[in-house]
């Protein structure tokens, strides 16, 4: 079934976001943009999910539980930081209690920022998630490591 | 003697988007106690006053919480104009009361939706979301932005909005309204809406009040109690009456906030209809000096923006009690003695807002 | 647009828990517990609504790392405030009846709104 193009499974982690990103990537699932029907499904387990999607930052409460999500994921797998705060802290990268970007504590193959990301965005950012999906498969299947060793 | 065991629910759930963890102590598939464990999105902004200019500063205010953005931008700002007394120009008082009310529209939409997601009703949660673009077109249209909207500042607000275009909002509100009839006639009637929420997660008129409920959770337990009533912004010139409902239990909080979708509308057209002419912004100079209670009615509730100032450009301490966090001990107060299976409707049912909680 | 009056009587630390009883009698709702550092001092403010919106405050005022008590005895409801006012400033609030005993926020920062005691200044110093 290999010649079949594939509809990757998303799993949404809020880190500290203030829920702007995370509404418009539930936007993204419902009528007006609708990324189901093309089989992009949200799901719970992050054992089913090929890609991360993170928004909101790093902080000393949800380091683990991010890395516990991510390390659960069967690889190939990507991150996709969704939104400033994500990608590198953004307006909060100076409160005590933020650490900084999701880059802190597990790898990210895309950076989408916009505060918050727009749903378009998002919709780019997970195509382009794809076609790093498609690289990292391509790799394993090569007999080499999904990840290259930054 | 049936044995007790932990539970833990979050934070990672499928049926919150946001991180909240509570510990269910359960015997058999009863709650016995609920304990939350809260912090997973604490950012710690309140001490970045110290950092910002108090101008600058609404612009992390608005980014408490992406769903009440606006309000939390706005009532900053009255803060603010409340230590340094200033005298906001009445259009910019109009407008930032339409905005506010499209706040609510689009926030009571989006957690309708939600809350039919976790009763396992995906369609009406797609339905909801649908209904829900068409205010962030009106957002999105006056703003310049759909979530986020950068429109207040201290002083007034950060740009007008022609007669024309806010009468071609009342106009599109119009058409939305048998939409939303339609809508939120399957949560009032539709009997697997009304078997998932009947008789769910009560609380008497006398327990919400005393544990601190405020919003739709209080005035679904019997109190009249709308913090539009104090009169800020442009709502001491208009007319409305708060949505009150009985039952206390999660239907009655559905419907709170399902009628409060036409009292939006009813109040969107009242305010473009009174809105003077004249600047929508005034100079703000100086440093503010003294402190301020500002509160205002989020579409979760209450909330209060305390600032202290020394007449310096920094704050010296701006503090922020959101709905959500003085909703949690009503919440745990009625989650005893549910299944488990409804917990994630009785949580959602005070629309929790950990975002604005945690801040 | 009306900006509401907000009066607040400063009370005495021995007196908070007669006084928030009163409130309580006299049906008021909780609105919020605040603090702030102002000067090295503590404010602690207590917020309260009566049925008709009328809002008024109590505010008590403790040095750095100070004791008071809970008013969770009147209002179930004020240990969110009380656990916050421990994790954020380092108060010790005694008698709380849900405790956290500080796991309420995980911060990095220990305290961090918390006021310079006398012990952390001099180390502040040396740094300088």
């Amino acid at each position: 079934m290999a010649y079949m193009k594939r509809s990757p499974w998303i799993i949404h982690y809020d880190g500290s976001s203030c829920n702007g990103c995370d509404i418009e990537v539930l936007a993204c699932l419902t009528p007006l943009y609708d990324v189901e029907r093309f089989g992009i499904i949200n799901t719970g387990n992050p054992k089913h999910a090929d890609i991360f999607v993170v928004t909101g930052s790093v902080n000393e409460q949800n380091r683990e539980v991010i890395r516990n999500i991510y390390e659960q994921m069967p690889q190939p797998k990507v991150v996709a930081a969704l939104g400033i705060c994500a990608c590198s802290g953004g307006v909060f990268r100076e409160c005590y209690n933020v650490m900084g970007g999701m880059d802190k504590v597990i790898p990210v193959d895309v950076y989408v920022p916009g505060c918050p990301v727009r749903p378009e965005q998002i919709i780019d950012g997970v195509v382009k998630a794809l076609g790093v999906l498609e690289e990292k498969r391509a790799r394993m299947k090569a007999g080499a490591p999904a990840e290259v060793p930054a | 003697m049936t044995r007790q065991i932990v539970i833990p629910f979050g934070p990672q759930h499928p049926v919150l988007p946001e991180p909240l963890h509570l510990d269910l102590v359960m015997e058999d598939e009863r709650v016995v106690e609920a304990l939350p464990s809260i912090g997973y999105v604490h950012r710690g902004l309140e001490k970045l006053v110290e950092k910002r200019d108090y101008k600058d500063f609404v612009f992390i205010a608005e980014r408490i919480c992406g769903i009440c953005s606006f309000i939390h931008g706005m009532t900053y700002c009255q803060a603010v104009e409340g230590v340094m007394d200033l005298p906001v120009p009445p259009r910019a008082l109009y407008l930032r009361t339409v905005w506010s009310e499209l706040s609510r529209l689009h926030s009571h939409l989006l957690w309708l939706g939600l809350l039919a997601d976790s009763m396992g009703f995906e369609s009406l949660f797609m339905q909801s979301w649908r209904l829900r673009e068409h205010i962030l077109d009106d957002l999105e249209s006056t703003t310049g932005n759909r979530v986020i909207q950068g429109a207040c500042k201290v002083g007034g607000v950060r740009h007008d909005v022609s007669n024309e275009k806010l009468g071609s909002i009342v106009a599109g509100l119009d058409e939305l309204r048998p939409k939303l009839d339609d809508l939120v006639n399957v949560f009032v009637r539709d009997d697997s809406v009304k078997h998932r929420l009947g008789g769910l997660g009560v609380l008497t008129e006398q327990q919400a009040w005393e544990l601190g409920a405020v919003g739709p959770v209080l005035r679904a337990s019997g109190v009249s109690n709308d913090i539009r009533q104090i009169g800020y912004a442009a709502y001491d010139e208009l007319e409305f009456t708060p949505v009150v409902e009985t039952g206390g239990d999660c239907y009655a909080r559905t419907m709170v906030r399902a009628k409060e979708l036409f009292t939006s509308i009813d109040l969107i057209r009242q305010a473009v209809e009174k809105i003077p002419e004249g600047p929508v912004e005034m100079k703000v100079t100086g440093n503010p000096w003294g402190e301020f209670y500002a509160r205002s009615e989020q579409p979760r509730g209450e909330v209060v923006h305390y600032v202290k100032a020394n007449g310096t450009k920094n704050l010296v301490r701006f503090r922020v009690r959101t709905p959500t966090f003085t909703n949690l001990p009503p919440l745990l107060a009625a989650m005893k003695g549910l299944q488990l299976a409804d917990v994630p409707v009785v949580v959602l049912s005070i629309d929790p807002c950990i975002g604005c909680a945690e801040r | 647009m009306r900006r509401e009056a907000q009066p607040i009587e400063a009370i005495e630390v021995p007196d908070l828990l007669a006084r928030v009883g009163e409130r309580k009698a006299a049906g008021d709702r909780l609105i919020a517990i605040s603090c702030a550092v102002v000067e090295g001092v503590n404010e602690i403010t207590y917020s309260f609504e009566d049925r008709d919106h009328a809002f008024t405050n109590l505010r008590i005022t403790v040095p750095p790392g100070a004791t008071i008590p809970s008013t969770t005895p009147v209002y179930w409801g004020a240990f969110v405030y009380e656990n916050e006012i421990h994790d954020l400033y380092g108060l010790t609030v005694t008698g709380i009846n849900v405790d956290y005993g500080g796991h309420f926020y995980m911060t990095k920062v220990p305290f961090p709104f918390a006021a310079p005691t006398p012990a952390a200044a001099p180390a502040k110093e040396e740094k300088e």
